[in-house]
C-alpha cells in the first residue's frame, strides 16, 4: 500500500506528468465526443487520421519550440523567429520558382543551403545583439522580428511566390515509412538539438548562465559564446520550420509564413516546464507542449467550435494548463486535503489585515 | 527572562525534502522577554525550523501554537500578520527600492488605495532614528552595505509591531561595532517583552546576548539549556555530538619560515593593480604553498582585491607576472586559464547555480575550463564528485540533489570542491568560513593548511583575525581601500597589532618586504 502510494507520488511529481495528463486528457475528451478521432487507417501505403494529422501539422511548431527552449534556457528569448520562417521559406521559393527545372533535387538542395545560410547569419545577428552588445533579448530579437517581414516581403517582391516542386512539397507533405516526412524531420531534429546538448556539456553549461549568469561568469563560463549559439540554433530551427511551412502549400507568402508562432513556442515550451526565467530546460516537456497546442488547435475545427470563441477557448484551456502545473496552485489543494484538523483562528484571520 | 507560559511552542515538528530528512520530531518554546539561542552545525536544521515556523514551509508532522493556540502559517505574510517577524541569513530585500519603500513594502500606509510617500519616508526616519540609524531613506537600499541593509531589514521587522522576532543569522556580515549596536537594540526589544529567536555560529555572541539555548543535531533535537548552566565547551560538544577535534597542527604550520617560501619566482606577482572607486593601486606577490592572509575590517576593500587578481573586476592598470613571465588577468576565464579560483563570498548570488545539482556545480569550473564540446566523461565525474563529497563531508551525500536544498557550510564546501577539482595553483577565499559552524570551520582551516603543504597558493580573506593569524605565513592589511601594510607573520605579530595597522593605517615602513 505504502510502496503504491509512493510510487503514486513519484509519477505525479515526475514533471512531464502534468503535461502528459493534459494531452491525455484533451485527446479522450475528443475521442468521446467524436469516437472517431482517435482511428487510423492505411490507404495507397500511406497511414491516414486525425493523430497523423496532429503529429505532421505539429511539426514546424516543435522545430521552433525546442530552438526556443535553448534561448529561454539561457534566460532570452527569441521573437524574431516567426520571421525568420518567412524569410527563410521565401529565399527557398524564391530561387525554385526562377529555375527552368523545379523538380530536380540539386536545385531544392541549393535552395535550401541558401535559405538555411541567410537564416544562420540573422541567428548570428540575435546573438551578436544580445551576447556581444548586451541588448536585452526581447528588444533585440524584436528589431528583426519586425524587420524580418519587411526583408520577407522584399525578397517575394510583395507577391506570393507559388512553386510546383514535387522535392521541396515533400519536406511538408511526403511520405516515408507510411508517415508524414515531416513527422520525421521533427523527430530528427529533437534527436539532433538533444545529443548537441547532453552528449556535449552545451546543455548543462546554458542552464548554468540562466541560472545565475554572475556566479557562471565567475566559474569561468564564457557565457557569451554560449548564448550566441542559443540564437543560431534557435534560427536553424526555424529555418527548417519555415521551409515545412512553405512546402506544405507550396509557395511563400513573406506576411502569413510563420505568423505568430513565436507565442506558440514560447507557449510551448512554458508548457514543457521550462521557466522563462531561465536555467533547466526540459526537450521532451517542450515536445509535448507542442503537441498539445497542436492538439488544442485541431480540437477548435473539430468540435466545430465558432471561430469567434475559438481564440477564448485556446485561452481558457492555456490558462487551466499553466494553472494545473504551477506547485504553488497545486499544494493549496493538496494543503487543504492532507491537513486533517483544520488550520483554526490564525490560519484565516490575518488575511483581512493584509492591506489590499 | 519571565516564567509566564511560552509564547510560542513547536512540538513533534518533522520535515523531509526529497533525498533530505531536515527535522526529525523537534520540540522547540519560546517565552516572552527572552533572547533564545537555536544552535547547531550546518545542516542541522536550524534554517528549516525557522521557516516551517513561519509558514515558509508545510510541515510534515508536528504543531505550533502561538498563546496557546494552534496556528499553521501558509506564508511569512500571515505569520508576520500574527506577530511573527524574521530576518533571515541572506538579507531578502529589494536592493533597487528605496529604503523607506523596503521597510513598507506590502503594508504602505494608504489613503483611498494611493501610498502616501511622506507618511512613509517620515515613519521609516522615524523608526531608523529609533535604532540610531542615519540614512537616506530615499536612497536604493542597494547603495548601502551589506550590514547597512540587514539593519533596515531588522527595522522592517521589528515595525511590525512584533511578538516573536526570529533572527537568522544576523550578525554573520556585520562589524564589531556594528553587533554591538545590534545586541543594544535587541536588548532593548527584550525588555518590552518580545521573545527574540536568535541564530548565530559567534559562541561570544551567544553567551553575551542569549538566555536560554536549544541544540540540534543533524535535524533532532539534543536539548534546551539555560545558557548560564551550559558551558561554552559543553555546548560545542552538543552540537557536534563528539569531543572537539581541536586545531592542532594548524598553529605551527603557520609559524613556518616565510624567507624559505620566498625564495625563486613569486606564483603571482602583481604591482600597481587597482580600479578607481574600488581599491587604490596595490602590489603583492603570492609563492607557491603561501598563505596569505588579507585582514580588514568590512568594506575595507578586501573583495574588491581578490576580484582583481581573479580578473572578475579590470585592473585600471599596472602589470602582473605569473611565474616570472608578464601576463594578464583580464577575465575569470583567463585567471582560470593561469590557475587561480575564486571561492566569493557571496555564494548565493555569485556562487552556486542554485537550479542545478550538486555533482553539476562541482564539476561546473573543470568543465568550463575544458570548453563545452570536451564533456567529462560521467565516470570521472562521479569519482571527482564522490572524492570530494567524502573528503569535505558534504551533507547529504547524494550529488543528485539540487543545491538549493543544501544548507549554507553544505553549499560552501560545494563551491570549495568546484575549485579544488580544477587543482588550481593560487585558490582566492574569500570569507569561506562566515556564517558557517566550528566544525565545518575548522575542516576548512585544516584544508587550507594541507593545500599550502601541498604547494598550492592560498589568498585567505577573513574577518576573524584570529583565524588569518592561525592560517597565513603573511597578512596584508586593508584600510580604507587601500593597502597599507604587509606584515610577516612570525612571533611578533598579533591580532593586537593587526589591529592598530586597521585603525591607524602605520607599519607602512613594512610594506616592502
Amino acid at each position: 500500500m505504502n510502496d503504491t502510494m509512493s510510487r503514486y507520488r513519484t509519477m505525479i511529481g515526475h514533471r512531464l506528468f502534468w503535461p502528459a495528463a493534459v494531452l491525455f486528457v484533451m485527446l479522450a475528451a475528443n475521442t468521446i465526443y467524436r469516437p472517431g478521432f482517435l482511428s487510423i487507417e492505411l490507404k495507397d501505403g500511406h497511414l491516414y487520421g486525425t493523430p497523423i494529422d496532429i503529429l505532421r501539422l505539429s511539426a514546424p511548431l516543435i522545430l521552433v519550440a525546442l530552438g526556443m527552449t535553448l534561448v529561454i534556457s539561457t534566460g532570452g528569448i527569441d521573437l524574431s523567429v516567426g520571421s525568420l520562417c518567412a524569410i527563410s521559406g521565401a529565399i527557398a521559393c524564391m530561387y525554385i520558382s526562377k529555375q527552368p527545372d523545379q523538380n530536380s533535387l540539386g536545385v531544392v538542395v541549393t535552395a535550401l543551403a541558401m535559405a538555411m545560410g541567410v537564416s544562420l547569419v540573422l541567428g548570428a545577428w540575435n546573438g551578436v545583439l544580445v551576447a556581444v552588445i548586451g541588448i536585452q533579448p526581447i528588444i533585440a530579437t524584436l528589431i528583426l522580428m519586425v524587420a524580418g517581414r519587411g526583408l520577407a516581403q522584399l525578397i517575394t517582391e510583395g507577391q506570393i511566390i507559388t512553386i510546383n516542386s514535387e522535392p521541396y512539397r515533400a519536406i511538408g507533405l511526403g511520405h516515408a515509412l507510411t508517415l508524414p516526412l515531416a513527422i520525421f524531420i521533427a523527430l530528427a531534429a529533437a534527436l539532433l538539438v538533444a545529443a548537441f546538448t547532453r552528449r556535449t556539456a552545451l546543455g548543462m553549461i546554458i542552464e548554468s548562465v540562466g541560472g545565475n549568469a554572475m556566479a557562471s561568469r565567475l566559474a569561468g563560463i564564457r557565457s557569451g559564446r554560449v548564448i550566441f549559439l542559443a540564437y543560431v540554433i534557435s534560427a536553424a530551427c526555424a529555418a527548417v520550420a519555415g521551409f515545412m511551412m512553405t512546402a506544405n502549400v507550396s509557395s511563400a507568402d513573406g506576411n502569413a509564413a510563420g505568423l505568430w508562432v513565436e507565442l506558440d513556442a514560447i507557449l510551448a515550451v512554458v508548457i514543457g516546464g521550462t521557466s522563462l526565467a531561465g536555467g533547466r530546460f526540459f526537450l521532451s516537456g517542450t515536445i509535448i507542449g507542442a503537441l498539445i497546442i497542436q492538439t488544442l488547435t485541431t480540437t477548435v475545427y473539430a468540435m466545430d467550435i465558432s471561430p469567434q470563441t475559438s481564440l477564448l477557448f485556446k485561452a481558457v484551456v492555456v490558462i487551466a494548463v499553466c494553472l494545473i502545473q504551477a506547485p504553488a496552485f497545486r499544494a493549496r489543494f493538496s494543503r487543504r486535503r492532507r491537513n486533517v484538523p483544520p488550520p483554526a483562528t490564525i490560519a484565516d484571520k490575518p488575511k483581512e489585515q493584509v492591506p489590499a | 527572562m519571565t516564567d509566564s507560559r511560552p509564547v510560542l511552542t513547536m512540538t513533534g515538528i518533522s520535515k523531509s525534502f526529497p533525498g533530505v530528512r531536515a527535522l526529525h520530531d523537534v520540540n522547540f518554546r519560546l517565552f516572552p522577554g527572552e533572547v533564545h539561542a537555536l544552535m547547531g552545525e550546518n545542516g542541522a536544521g536550524k534554517s528549516t525550523l525557522i521557516k516551517v515556523l513561519t509558514g515558509v514551509y508545510d510541515t510534515d508532522q508536528g504543531a505550533i501554537t502561538l498563546d496557546g493556540e494552534p496556528v499553521s502559517f501558509t506564508g511569512p505574510m500571515q505569520a508576520t500578520a500574527a506577530g511573527v517577524s524574521t530576518v533571515y541569513q541572506e538579507v531578502n530585500l529589494c536592493t533597487n527600492l528605496s529604503v523607506a519603500e523596503n521597510i513598507f513594502i506590502g503594508r504602505e500606509p494608504r489613503v483611498f488605495g494611493a501610498v502616501r510617500w511622506g507618511e512613509v519616508r517620515r515613519r521609516a526616519r522615524a523608526l531608523l532614528a529609533s535604532l540610531d540609524l542615519d540614512l537616506d531613506v530615499s536612497a536604493p537600499l542597494g547603495s548601502y552595505s551589506l550590514a547597512i541593509q540587514q539593519m533596515v531589514a531588522i527595522a522592517r521587522a521589528i515595525d511590525i509591531k512584533a511578538r516573536v522576532l526570529i533572527l537568522d543569522e544576523p550578525t554573520s556580515s556585520l562589524d564589531a561595532g556594528e553587533v554591538a549596536q545590534l545586541f543594544r537594540i535587541m536588548r532593548q526589544l527584550r525588555d518590552e517583552g518580545i521573545a527574540i529567536l536568535f541564530v548565530t555560529h559567534f559562541l561570544d555572541q551567544v553567551y553575551e546576548i542569549s538566555d536560554r539555548i536549544t541544540v540540534l543535531r543533524n535535524g533532532g533535537l539534543v536539548g534546551e539549556y539555560l545558557t548560564t548552566e551550559l558551558p561554552q565547551l559543553s555546548l560545542v560538544e552538543k552540537m557536534i555530538g563528539k569531543e572537539l577535534d581541536v586545531l592542532e597542527g594548524i598553529e605551527e604550520h603557520s609559524r613556518r619560515d616565510l624567507a624559505a617560501l620566498e625564495e625563486g619566482t613569486p606564483l603571482v606577482a602583481v604591482s600597481n593593480f587597482g580600479r578607481a572607486g574600488a581599491v587604490e593601486p596595490f602590489s603583492l606577490t603570492i609563492h607557491a604553498g603561501e598563505v596569505v592572509g588579507l585582514a580588514g575590517l568590512l568594506g575595507s576593500g578586501r573583495t574588491e582585491v581578490a576580484r582583481l587578481l581573479f580578473g572578475a573586476d579590470r585592473t585600471d592598470g599596472g602589470q602582473v607576472a605569473i611565474d616570472g613571465t608578464a601576463s594578464s588577468l583580464r577575465t575569470p576565464a583567463q585567471a582560470i586559464d593561469h590557475g587561480v579560483g575564486f571561492c566569493s563570498e557571496n555564494r548565493r548570488a555569485e556562487g552556486i547555480v542554485a537550479d542545478l545539482s550538486v555533482r553539476e556545480n562541482m564539476i561546473l569550473a573543470m568543465q568550463a575550463a575544458r570548453g563545452w564540446l570536451r564533456p567529462i566523461p560521467r565516470r570521472r565525474q562521479d569519482e571527482l564528485v564522490d572524492k570530494y563529497v567524502k573528503a569535505l563531508n558534504i551533507r547529504p551525500a547524494d550529488p543528485e540533489v539540487p543545491v538549493r536544498n543544501l544548507s549554507g557550510g553544505n553549499q560552501q564546501k560545494v563551491l570549495l570542491a568546484r575549485w579544488l577539482i580544477t587543482e588550481p595553483r593560487l585558490l582566492i577565499l574569500d570569507e569561506p568560513t562566515r556564517g558557517i559552524d566550528i566544525g565545518a570551520k575548522t575542516e576548512i582551516q585544516k584544508l587550507v593548511t594541507q593545500l599550502s603543504d601541498g604547494g598550492m597558493a592560498v589568498l585567505f580573506i577573513s574577518a576573524e583575525l584570529e583565524e588569518v593569524l592561525r592560517l597565513s605565513h603573511k597578512v596584508a592589511v586593508m584600510r580604507d581601500r587601500q593597502m597599507v601594510a604587509q606584515l610577516a607573520n612570525d612571533e611578533s605579530l598579533d591580532a593586537d597589532r593587526i589591529m592598530q595597522t586597521i585603525a591607524s593605517g602605520s607599519h607602512r615602513e613594512e610594506a616592502d618586504r
